[in-house]
């Protein structure tokens, strides 16, 4: 027969880690704080960058992406690769959300406090 | 190395593909880069139980390498590998101390799969990659290393090799 004791350190390993997913959410959703730029990314290297109040649409990377502003969100409405996951993930405003693209290695980034605004402009 | 054995690892290898491609035609349900159920390593945990550790990791690269050329290009590759490392790793080790259920090994290199393909990802394209998607892969890690756990230990149990 199983014991309860023989389950013992996968019970510690999955309380440890669901407390970790907890924790992490939680701090996400406590520390959410208004960016004010858009930092859009090509294999890491900062290629464009506008303000979240720059309202409109700007094509990205030549075209493989596109990227709105509108309302104080950012997100992109179409891309050429297949699964359009970029697109799925929806609108960002908060300071260190991230929109990946894997297939174009492209990141749309939400950056900087309200403090910074004055400091960039 | 005998002939059997070399069949057996042959068809755990394309059993690995074939799983990796249906899973391919399934649709996206969450849109988190990285984030997906990882049929194939329902012949990963099985190889990781029934073979040794260089078979395993001979299967699993063979898997990546095969699978990239198929159906994907050098990014996924570089992905993949890194996810594939990492995991086989920690599986390995966690397999080594015989405290663990197949589950609870299962759901960690689910985990760090994810783990590995964010650091490239951490290095290739943006340096906060790993930080905003961690809760959410930890979540989906839980939920899919759940799923093939408990797969992979059915399969361990039925399948009885003699070589």
């Amino acid at each position: 027969m199983r014991s309860n004791k023989k389950y013992k350190a996968d019970i510690i390993f999955l309380a440890v880690i669901v407390l970790l997913a907890v924790v992490l959410i939680l701090n996400m959703y406590l520390n959410k704080e208004k960016g004010a730029l858009v930092e859009v990314r090509v294999e890491g290297e900062i290629v464009e960058t506008h303000l979240l109040t720059e309202e409109g649409q700007y094509d990205l990377n030549d075209g493989t992406n596109i990227l709105v502003i509108k309302d104080g969100y950012a997100y992109l409405i179409d891309a050429d690769c297949p699964d359009k996951l970029c697109v799925n993930q929806g609108k960002i405003q908060n300071n260190g959300e991230i929109i990946t693209c894997l297939p174009n290695r492209l990141t749309v980034t939400v950056n900087g406090g309200e403090n910074d605004v004055d400091f960039i402009s | 190395m005998k002939a059997k054995k070399v069949s057996l690892l042959a068809l755990t290898i394309a059993l690995a593909m074939i799983l990796s491609y249906a899973e391919t035609l399934l649709p996206v349900l969450v849109a988190i880069p990285g984030v997906k159920a990882g049929f194939a390593n329902i012949a990963v945990i099985f190889a990781l139980y029934k073979f040794n550790m260089f078979e395993t990791i001979g299967v699993s690269l063979v898997r990546i390498v095969i699978v990239s050329i198929l159906f994907g290009n050098g990014l996924s590759f570089a992905y993949s590998v890194a996810g594939a490392v990492l995991s086989l790793l920690t599986m390995f080790i966690m397999k080594k101390t015989k405290l663990f259920e197949v589950v609870t090994v299962s759901i960690a290199g689910g985990i760090m799969h994810n783990v590995g393909q964010l650091l490239m990802a951490n290095v290739f394209l943006e340096t906060n990659i790993l930080k905003y998607y961690m809760p959410f892969l930890l979540v989906s890690g839980i939920i899919s290393g759940t799923i093939i756990g408990i797969l992979g230990a059915i399969v361990i149990k039925r399948i009885n090799m003699r070589y």
